[in-house]
């Protein structure tokens, strides 16, 4: 553990010593706020609750999130540290956890600094700080699940611009398969097994009924496992991949 | 002497391509072994595969005790790795980096500080300690590269090209540091600096296409040198056929070479036959006939004609 935290101490470092970290977590900032007060209607609504917010989380993640986690392993990979990295004391497991753990943290930072919204909402009426919490949890795990196909898919390329290419697309099959479009095409397969499964899978299906006050455990269980599976097949890609 | 560094027929193969074809050998604790080979040869390869980056095709390496195709990790343990071209984090310092490094190797308290400050002594990295490595001079970034290797006083150092890069008083620094070193320590160096293998190896291992073709002292290796014992003369090139005539008929000579004359000196250079003391011979027979030479002297033979008669292009001569 000690490893992982070593190595996540020097990513985490090397996040905020790039312009990458300011611009991420401005943009961030701003968009999240201009979303919710422009599109999300967040005082027309009249509610006092953060759903206008939470609702475009998902869609900001997807082109910032791959921005986030592009560089984990395409950049040790294409400047041959990787061949330090991992001829120091260390697994590919704590590599890998090490690594998406400063990436996670990084998005928990930005994610936290959106607290003035909630302290705003709070001010004007009295919410359900239980959802507003659910809400949160919901998000960063949304954003850890973005970042483990960021991780992985990084794991794939030397280059960049590539990795964050594929992890944005990546990222937008698993949240539209709950979507009306998706979900007819495979209606067509006269499977209702298939139809639910597929829907379950989507990001946005989950993320929804969480911040909508509907609690599943199954949906933060399945945020969870995609994380899991996701950096297993990481280790798998690095190890495969680390002399190539 | 123990064992520290065994070598089982280590084997890489890309697809079809073999790098390194079963290569085994073993290093004994205070030895500087120089790993030598043209480009492409697998030293590098090797390196990685005793590191524990690539996975053997076939074979192992002991490092310790511990079989790096099984407890990698124990091994990486005790390995120091600089490899080849010094790959370091570019946005950290070297306070930085060594810090990174101790952390990882779950270096505390005075170790940590002893490790850190011993290396940045050692390669004097005082002046830029605190400096972005990315805007470092090449020698500084391998001077780090070294620095991270020997952190943790490993018992087996592997320097891929440790001088490559390094201004002429930093390299004899460096040799001189490996030197330091080696007494408890296996260090392997590969290098293409064939006096480097003279100055701080106590023996050298040419490996070529994959393959091991040679394994010896530097001493062993020069010795099999067509020019060993080989016979130098710088005399006024009037002279020249008159030495010839001289040393004809003599049976262990293999051949007598003319080189370019510089204004009225030449220089001839009387190759011994395997190797054999032709000095006294050839002295004897100039007395003879009372040829007048500006210069004599005894070749010992060079590792550099050695490395270009075992690994050179097929066109070359034979010994
Ligand atoms: N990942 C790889 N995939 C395919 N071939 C490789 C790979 N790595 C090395 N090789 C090949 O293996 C051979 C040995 O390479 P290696 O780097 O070990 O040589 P070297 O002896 O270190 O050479 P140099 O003196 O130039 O550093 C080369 O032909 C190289 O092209
Ligand atoms: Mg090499």
């Amino acid at each position: 553990m000690s490893t992982s935290l070593a190595i996540a101490k020097r990513e985490l470092f090397a996040y905020f010593s790039t312009p990458l970290a300011y611009v991420f977590i401005v943009i961030f900032l701003a968009l999240a706020g201009a979303t919710t007060f422009f599109f999300g209607g967040f005082f027309q609504r009249g509610q006092a609750d953060l759903q206008a917010f939470f609702s475009f989380h998902p869609w900001l993640y997807l082109f910032l999130i791959p921005a986030v986690g592009m560089r984990l392993w395409a950049e040790e990979r294409k400047s041959g540290t990787i061949e330090l990295l991992m001829t120091l004391p260390v697994s590919t497991t704590q590599a890998v956890a090490g690594k998406f753990i400063a990436a996670w943290i990084f998005a928990g930072i930005a994610l936290a600094l959106t607290f003035p919204i909630w302290i705003t909402v709070n001010y004007l009426g009295s919410p359900d700080n239980g959802v507003i919490i659910a809400g949160y949890v919901a998000s960063f795990l949304m954003a850890g699940a973005f970042l483990a196909i960021g991780s992985f898919v990084s794991a794939l390329t030397r280059n960049q611009v590539i990795a964050f290419v594929i992890t944005a697309a990546v990222c937008f099959i698993f949240m539209m398969s709950g979507l009306e479009p998706v979900q007819s095409a495979f209606r067509g397969l006269d499977n209702a097994f298939i139809v639910d499964l597929v829907a379950s899978l989507s990001f946005l299906t989950n993320f929804d009924a969480i911040t909508r006050g509907v609690f599943d455990l199954r949906d933060f269980v399945y945020m969870a496992s995609v994380i899991g599976v996701f950096l297993f097949a990481n280790v798998v890609i690095v190890d495969l991949k680390k002399g190539s | 002497m123990s064992t520290m560094l065994d070598i089982q027929g280590l084997t890489k193969q890309f697809g079809q391509f073999t790098a390194v074809d079963d290569v085994s050998f073993s290093v004994a604790a205070g030895e500087v072994l120089g790993f030598l080979g043209p480009n492409g040869s697998g030293k590098s390869t090797t390196m990685k595969m005793v590191t524990g980056f690539l996975t053997p095709t076939a074979g192992t390496a002991i490092v310790c005790g511990s079989d790096v195709t099984r407890d990698p990790i124990a091994v990486k343990r005790h390995i120091g790795y600089l490899p080849e071209g010094a790959p370091l984090y570019e946005d950290m310092t070297p306070s930085g980096m060594l810090s990174f490094v101790a952390d990882v190797r779950r270096l505390s308290g005075a170790q940590r500080r002893n490790g850190i400050d011993n290396a940045v002594d050692k390669l004097q990295l005082n002046e830029v300690f605190n400096q972005q490595i990315g805007t470092l001079s090449k020698g500084f970034k391998r001077r780090v590269g070294l620095a991270q290797a020997i952190l943790h006083d490993p018992d087996v150092l592997i320097l891929d090209e440790p001088t490559d890069g390094l201004d002429p008083n930093q390299k004899h620094h460096v040799r001189q540091l490996i030197a330091d070193m080696s007494k408890d320590k296996v260090i392997v160096i590969s290098t293409h600096v064939l006096e480097e293998v003279d100055a701080v190896c106590s023996r050298a291992i040419v490996i070529a296409r994959g393959k091991m073709i040679a394994d010896g002292t530097p001493a062993d290796l020069e010795r099999r040198s067509t020019y060993y014992n080989a016979v130098s003369v710088r005399l006024h090139r009037d002279h020249v056929d008159t030495l010839k005539e001289a040393l004809g008929g003599i049976s262990d000579i293999e051949r007598i070479e003319t080189g370019e004359h510089v204004g009225d000196t030449a220089h001839v250079v009387v190759v011994s036959k395997n190797g054999a003391t032709i000095i006294e011979t050839v002295n004897a027979r100039m007395s003879d006939r009372s040829i007048t030479i500006e210069q004599l002297y005894v070749e010992r033979g060079r590792l550099e004609d050695v490395f270009r008669q075992l690994t050179g292009d097929e066109q070359g001569e034979n010994a």
